[in-house]
């Protein structure tokens, strides 16, 4: 057993780490008072190569691991958690979703662009009445000559308005024993007829991230555009969490280290009673319990990031690391906002930003409770992982690079 | 065009230095590429973009300390060569410029040979101007910006910037050329870069390989202490109206010989 980093991932983490430091943190408390993406940052993560880095070079990627891209993830967070969003939906939810479910037409037509940076992807599955309860989601694609014609709309969708290509999933069988088996996956071209988006404003969180909604109003998308087969959307939606919660996973273990750093950064300067705070032990135990919680949150999505390497199913373990290092950021968070007293609660330091951000990923890519239930089941042996037709493909550094 | 480019790895700026048992200590920092380095590593990739040729990372180090080439290389750089020998240890900047002028001499044939300004952790400057001396060749320190280099005529212009003011200068080729951060940002590592740096291979030479003893060293540290520290007096400047407090403020800098 090795718990040591390679050469080449410290590589990466010191790459993206010295990227969102210069670039992205001098600017980042003024853009989340702002609200809204600054502009640079997605174009500029593009030449870096950052919106490929776990595709293959064969499909215009950067060929490298999955361990790198959770690296990638905690280091973005560790800045702001809107940098990290747009890894875990355009890499996470649509790149490989791609690279798992995809035919070599769709792979040469939508990821190679996407991998490259030209384009930018999201996925379109939430509803304005089904979150959670995935299975019941309303939006359809019914039949029409070689074409399919969806209806409906997706909402709380992390670069609705930013992204050119969407992964969607809606109902295409109204009459199947069990809701989620008449849902399917499309590709879709979000300059298509009949499509209309927006932005959400007002969010607690992630101000200086894209977070919309989109509208499908007889929209006509070609039947190729199927991601797997009618009637797989939901083992494919499912997988594309998979992806995404480990990206969630990774950016809140950044998260816990930034309200780490800030907080012993604080209590080392802070005066009171006659010494510094860090020296009192309620200071302490918070400051513990966040280095502690850092830890273990690492291990468990560099874990999850090791068997997607192997290309061992990791359903169980994403589900871990994305629930106990998002409710870890959140308590993380609060206690940093607790050690910096009034400051906290003001914008001059960055902690506040860190706790509201932090709410959200509780939430998004299944619930906490969600999470919770997927441990419950894997636990009491009520489930186990089934075979599906296509497994996210383990990383192969001949083939890959 | 061929230029050498010498690159050092140094502890995390990050890291706390202490002073532990008469030695800096910057306990278990990682050790990264001297900052300063990478502006001479982005101007060496950007002269051999624009003339052709190629850059070779140098590094004098132990073995195993491979941070700053493979960030050279991760960087661009085509390939480098690492100095290494036990003997090394405790080098100071004259025979460490002994080493290197010998390295230099042993890959052969630079056009330009390239440092950064100085380094973080020994922070002397000295070295770029050591190396020229040893080497023959002229020194240009502080260079900001490359005017013109004409390696078929032998000739390169530069612009030295300084604290009060820039000098242009023309030199003779080769020669050895400190680069400071007013060249430009240095690029990241690309992620192709990064996964042929981790795999590179490049020739480790000790000094029997250069064919030299180990240079004495000229300089020693008998004590290092901490620096004192400096007691701040912090004091609230009164006054009934903003004009009041400015003309206060005034006041007390002009007494202080700050103004």
């Amino acid at each position: 057993m090795d718990f040591g980093l390679s050469k080449e991932h410290q590589m990466v983490q010191r790459m993206v780490r010295d990227y969102a430091a210069k670039e992205v943190q001098p600017t980042i408390q003024e853009q989340d008072r702002v609200g809204g993406m600054a502009p640079f940052i997605i174009p500029r993560m593009a030449e870096l190569g950052i919106l490929g880095i776990t595709i293959p070079v064969k499909y215009g990627g950067q060929g490298m691991d999955y361990i790198s891209l959770g690296l990638v993830s905690e280091e973005l967070e560790f800045i702001d958690t809107s940098l990290r969003v747009v890894i875990s939906v355009h890499n996470g939810l649509t790149c490989l979703s791609l690279l798992q479910w995809g035919s070599e037409e769709q792979k040469e037509k939508y990821l190679v662009p996407l991998a490259k940076g030209e384009k930018i992807g999201c996925g379109a599955f939430t509803e304005p009445g089904a979150g959670s309860d995935f299975a019941h989601i309303q939006a359809t694609a019914k039949k029409d000559g070689r074409d399919y014609i969806l209806n409906g709309e997706k909402m709380w969708i992390s670069l609705a308005t930013a992204a050119n290509f969407a992964v969607v999933t809606v109902r295409t069988d109204q009459k199947t024993d069990q809701a989620y088996q008449g849902l399917s996956t499309f590709l879709v071209d979000l300059g298509s007829p009949g499509i209309t988006r927006g932005d959400i404003h007002g969010k607690l969180g992630v101000r200086a991230g894209s977070t919309g909604w989109i509208n499908f109003q007889d929209v006509r998308v070609p039947a190729e555009n199927l991601l797997g087969e009618e009637g797989e959307g939901f083992k494919v939606t499912m997988s594309a969490f998979d992806s995404g919660r480990y990206t969630v996973a990774a950016g809140a273990t950044g998260l816990i280290r930034a309200a780490l750093e800030a907080s012993k950064s604080y209590a080392e300067e802070r005066d009171a009673f006659g010494g510094k705070i860090s020296d009192f032990q309620l200071i302490q135990a918070k400051i513990a319990r966040m280095s502690l919680d850092y830890q273990a949150a690492r291990l468990l999505y560099l874990k999850a990031g090791w068997l997607k390497n192997q290309g061992v199913r990791n359903t169980r373990e994403t589900s871990a690391a994305k629930w106990y290092a998002t409710d870890a950021s959140f308590r993380a968070a609060a206690e940093a906002v607790q050690i910096h007293g009034a400051y906290g609660f003001s914008d001059e330091y960055p902690v506040e930003r860190f706790m509201r951000n932090a709410k959200g990923a509780m939430i998004y890519e299944g619930s906490n409770e969600i999470q919770s239930l997927i441990q419950a089941d894997y636990a009491l042996d009520k489930r186990r992982d089934k075979k599906i037709r296509r497994e996210l493909p383990p990383y192969d550094h001949q083939t890959w690079t | 065009m061929k230029i050498i480019v010498c690159v050092k790895q140094v502890p995390d700026t990050a890291a706390t230095m202490a002073v532990d048992n008469g030695a800096i200590s910057w306990g278990d920092a990682p050790l990264i590429i001297n900052p300063w380095d990478e502006f001479a590593v982005e101007a060496a990739l950007n002269l051999a973009a624009d003339q052709g040729g190629e850059v070779i990372a140098l590094c004098l180090g132990k073995e195993g300390e491979t941070e700053a080439i493979k960030h050279a290389l991760a960087m661009g750089a085509d390939s480098a060569v690492m100095v290494s020998d036990p003997a090394l240890k405790g080098a100071d900047n004259v025979a460490a410029s002994k080493v290197l002028a010998a390295a230099i001499q042993k890959i052969g044939e630079a056009d330009l040979v390239l440092f950064g300004q100085q380094s973080v952790d020994t922070d002397t400057g000295l070295l770029p101007v050591q190396t020229a001396r040893l080497l023959k060749m002229p020194s240009l320190t502080l260079v900001s910006k490359f005017e013109s280099v004409n390696p078929d005529d032998g000739k390169v212009q530069v612009l030295r910037s300084m604290e009060e003011a820039g000098q242009v200068v023309d030199s003779s080729l080769p020669a050895v050329v400190s680069v400071t951060k007013d060249y430009g940002e240095p690029r990241y590592p690309s992620f192709m870069g990064i996964r042929k740096a981790s795999k590179a291979e490049f020739p480790i030479w000790s000094l029997a390989d250069l064919g030299i003893e180990m240079p004495s060293s000229s300089i020693a540290w008998p004590e290092v202490t901490e620096p004192v520290q400096k007691e701040i007096v912090t004091e609230i400047i009164e006054g009934g109206t903003p004009e009041e407090k400015a003309k206060s403020l005034v006041e007390k800098l002009i007494a202080e010989k700050v103004l």
